[in-house]
């Protein structure tokens, strides 16, 4: 009880509504949990001072702004301007302010309750050190240890388990294959063969090996430009691409043609798109055996995917030639058949082989000279 | 008449807690709640912050949840948001931009919960940076620290999951590269992926399974585990700082009611009112500047969300070292994005048991260690920190590059030499930092502050003199280190007198008594 002579002072002015016998019993209480109050003085002692005035004004001016700032949320919620005005249109200015304006709103309807709490706790509540002692041993008791050891030896023996252990050894079997049917019935339903062949016969197994650029019968496969609207087909000639430049290219076939779904899902596989590049006239590429015949002049197709993690190499550095994808920093270099040169990727691009048909468009001479895209284990070094 | 009102609001609670009562006998238990004590310390509101920002989240996910639709059907635009107007699009980020564009308010609460997310996250690792620098994670609570790593490998899944629902092109750019991540797995990563995404990239399946991810897998797990967390501290108690008070043996503080339960309450509606006036005022996120998801596109500048941005520089860095194994090949990017996150993810789960082996320390502890007094530890700590730095810049590296016109080749490779530097040089010198602080402290302790005065005798010596921190017999005698802060300053000691209290304009009047002795948080 000593100690804290304040405390008890305001307890007789300050609280009068307590039973006379409230302060012993919170003093029990505490006792009880251990908990010595080493200071707990109650603040402004003597009231209607102009320091207590103004810290009670602090308090509610904070929660004045509350009910301003609250109030503001729902007329702005309501009344505001909300809908999209595009830049430039009429009241977009409103429009643009309407949700910093609304988040403003019940970001200081909030702040300024917490604040004024705040406030309140520091400048009213009684200041407090408390102590209270953890009663934290080391370990249990011995007798409590030794007792529960016991009692699961007991459970152990008593339930035959310990003295018959066939009965140990079967239940583990029975888990294990409880487990197991679970297991696969539960994997089952999203397990999926990543090697099933479809669409294309035996010989060109899809999935990871092949892309939509692969030949399905005698049908002449376009380059078709990857841009504007989804269902209008853009093939293209030597003459749509100014030196040195690029265009992101899809497949096309003649069958395709009014089949909006076909025209669309060419755009989306997304180990479709490839890169049409013009090389600067007269630049310089390592001859290679095994990939001659695959350009057209200056024209050459790789493919768009990183062979890193994916992202579209879509940035071409004409100066030097090289092709830079944006996620990772990769480069290849297209003087050398998009060999990398620089950046975590390890594999080329794989080219696409194109000619020009009879009417001078570009089209496909087949698939990709390696799978697209990153590396994966089943991919012979 | 106040008087009456409170009699009846008195009989009210009392009816109610007999109710409970007789229900639940309890009154001993629920008491020694109200009673117990808690640490005051600054740095203890760390773990509060990511509470209640995860309360936030629980909130406006929901709210979010009511308007998005993660179907991967295609559909065309015709919206309120004329520019996207014609382009086909999946359902999912067509519901998005529903959410910034139909939805009154619907902006705002997507902008919220992005930034609570991005605030849970940091407020969960600079939680931890101070359960680890100060030794918190010490016997008895290496199991909680346990918690606490896995709660933040969840709370960075739930992150992305949640990043990649819009199905807008950086998101899509994202799901991509985690494509690419799976399938660098040896042996199993073809099966994983097509377990993953039920097929090729990029397929139908991923967003709506990452949808069930995002709000029913992952926010259970996460609110399962921060029960247990909460759960462990309660029964334990809060780890406190040396001082005059405190002993190992007890914790000082307040007590829950009512100071406490005030304090915190008021820090959870703080924490709420800045996330929404940061989800008004700060744009994040404008998912329909980037458009529609396509395989063929990507924009300069693709970051993932802070708390992933070192991830992505590790690509970047690391060489394209692809390893063959007979038929087979070990793709270069499993090391920087399988392994180095699950080394670092591992070693911070074995972490209490590493630091035993370094200090040799088995005792329970419940008073905290100054960072400088364990300076392994905390050399440590600053190793794996300057490693995250590096690999954070290597994943802005190119808007560094942009921003201040430097080669960006350059930077890749100060990002390849740094991390290999770096640490170590983060490790010695911090060492030597703790190692300069604990003899500043001592000598401090020993000869006294430094006052600034220096005095200059007749035949020219010169002594800088020394405030003694304590005298007996007039002599100055040296005090043993604690474990505490040392003052350095006269100020520290109060030498420099209070503020009078008073207005903005004027003090107050001389006290009639010692009536303000609530201005200035009183004296015992």
């Amino acid at each position: 009880m000593g100690g804290t002579g304040d405390g008890e002072r305001s307890g007789a002015n300050g609280q009068q509504n307590q039973p006379a016998d409230g302060k012993e019993l919170f003093r029990l209480g505490t006792a009880r949990d251990d908990v010595e109050l080493r200071r707990y003085h109650y603040r402004w002692p003597e009231q209607e001072t102009r320091a207590e005035r103004r810290a009670r004004r602090h308090v509610l001016y904070w929660w004045a702004l509350t009910v301003v700032a609250g109030l503001g949320a729902a007329v702005v919620y309501l009344v505001w301007p909300w809908e999209y005005v595009p830049p430039g249109g009429e009241g977009y200015v409103w429009y643009r302010l309407y949700t910093p304006v609304l988040g403003l709103c019940i970001g200081v309807a909030l702040i300024s309750f917490a604040c004024g709490f705040i406030v309140l706790v520091k400048r009213f509540f009684p200041d407090e050190q408390a102590v209270q002692q953890r009663h934290d041993a080391e370990q249990s008791p011995a007798e409590d240890r030794a007792t529960l050891a016991a009692t699961a030896a007991e459970a152990a023996n008593a339930s035959q388990l310990r003295r018959r252990s066939v009965f140990t050894r079967a239940a583990g079997v029975s888990a294990g294959a409880l487990g197991t049917g679970l297991g696969v019935t539960i994997l089952g339903g999203v397990w999926q063969y990543p090697w099933e062949t479809t669409g294309h016969d035996e010989s060109t197994k899809d999935t990871l090996w092949h892309t939509g650029w692969a030949q399905d019968g005698d049908e002449t496969v376009y380059l078709r430009e990857d841009s504007g609207d989804v269902h209008e087909v853009t093939l293209l000639t030597p003459e749509d691409i100014a030196a040195p430049g690029l265009m992101a290219v899809v497949p096309f076939r003649e069958s395709e043609r009014d089949d909006p779904e076909a025209l669309r899902k060419a755009r989306e596989r997304a180990d479709n798109p490839a890169t049409l590049l013009r090389l600067p006239p007269g630049t310089e590429v390592e001859p290679k055996a095994v990939r001659e015949g695959m350009n057209v002049g200056d024209f050459y197709a790789y493919s768009r995917i990183c062979t890193h993690l994916g992202c579209p190499v879509g940035m071409y550095e004409g100066r030097t030639d090289r092709l830079f994808c944006p996620c990772h920093q990769s480069m290849f270099d297209l003087r050398r058949h998009a060999e990398p040169i620089f950046g975590p990727a390890a594999r080329p691009l794989p080219q696409l082989p194109i000619d020009l048909d009879e009417s001078g468009y570009f089209i496909a001479k087949g698939d990709f000279t390696a799978p697209i895209g990153p590396s994966f284990w089943e991919l012979e070094p | 008449m106040t008087g009456q009102r409170h009699s009846v609001s008195v009989k009210a609670g009392g009816r109610l807690f007999d109710f409970v009562d007789e229900r639940f006998p309890s009154a001993d238990t629920f008491r020694h709640q109200l009673n117990k004590v808690f640490q005051k310390h600054g740095s203890f509101l760390l773990g509060e912050v990511a509470l209640y920002s995860f309360v936030v989240l629980l909130l406006s996910g929901t709210y979010l949840a009511w308007f998005f639709d993660p179907s991967m059907e295609t559909v065309t635009y015709d919206g309120s948001y004329t520019m996207l107007h014609g382009i086909e699009m999946s359902r999912a980020y067509e519901s998005s931009l529903d959410i910034s564009f139909e939805v009154r308010g619907g902006l705002l609460a997507r902008q919220i919960h992005h930034w609570a997310a991005l605030v849970f996250v940091a407020a969960i690792v600079t939680h931890m940076g101070r359960i680890f620098f100060t030794g918190a994670f010490r016997k008895p609570r290496e199991l909680n620290w346990v918690i606490g790593v896995l709660l933040l490998t969840l709370a960075i899944v739930e992150g992305f999951t949640g990043y990649s629902l819009p199905d807008d092109l950086l998101s899509g750019t994202g799901l991509r590269i985690t494509s690419g991540i799976v399938m660098s797995i040896p042996v199993l990563g073809t099966w994983l992926h097509w377990i993953v995404f039920g097929g090729e990239f990029q397929g139908e399946e991923i967003i709506p399974r990452l949808f069930t991810i995002h709000i029913l897998l992952l926010p259970g797990l996460l609110l399962a585990l921060i029960g247990v967390h909460l759960g462990i501290v309660w029964y334990q108690k809060h780890t406190q700082w040396r001082g005059t008070v405190s002993r190992e043996s007890n914790a000082v503080g307040v007590r829950v009611m009512p100071t406490f339960a005030a304090k915190s309450g008021s820090l959870f509606t703080a924490v709420t009112g800045i996330l929404a006036a940061m989800g008004g005022l700060l744009q994040i996120n404008p998912i329909w500047n980037y458009g529609p998801y396509k395989p063929s596109h990507v924009s300069a500048g693709s970051q993932p969300d802070w708390y992933l941005i070192w991830v992505d520089g590790a690509a970047r860095i690391w060489p394209a070292w692809e390893i063959p194994v007979v038929d087979y090949r070990i793709p270069a990017a499993m090391w920087p994005t399988v392994v180095t996150p699950a080394l670092l993810i591992g070693a911070a789960l074995c972490y209490p048991w590493i630091d035993k082996l370094i200090s040799n320390d088995h005792a329970r502890h419940n008073q905290l260690q100054r960072p400088r007094d364990a300076p392994v530890r905390t050399a440590i700590g600053a190793m794996v920190i300057a490693f995250l730095l590096v690999l954070l810049a290597s994943g802005v590296n190119d808007i560094i590059a942009h921003v201040f016109d430097i080669s960006l080749d350059g930077l890749i490779w100060a990002g390849r030499i740094g991390i290999v530097f770096l640490p170590f040089a983060a490790y010695l010198l911090t060492y030597h930092v703790c190692r300069a602080l604990q003899r500043d402290d001592r000598k401090v302790l020993e000869e006294g502050m430094e006052t600034g005065i220096i005095r200059r005798y007749a035949h020219g010596h010169m002594v800088d003199i020394h405030q003694p921190l304590a005298i007996s017999d007039g002599e100055a005698k040296p005090l043993q280190y604690s474990g505490t802060r040392v003052p350095k300053k006269a100020n520290e000691l109060g030498l420099a007198g209070k503020p009078v209290p008073g207005g903005l304009l004027r003090p107050d009047p001389p006290a009639k008594s010692e009536s303000q002795r609530g201005e200035d948080g009183g004296e015992s």
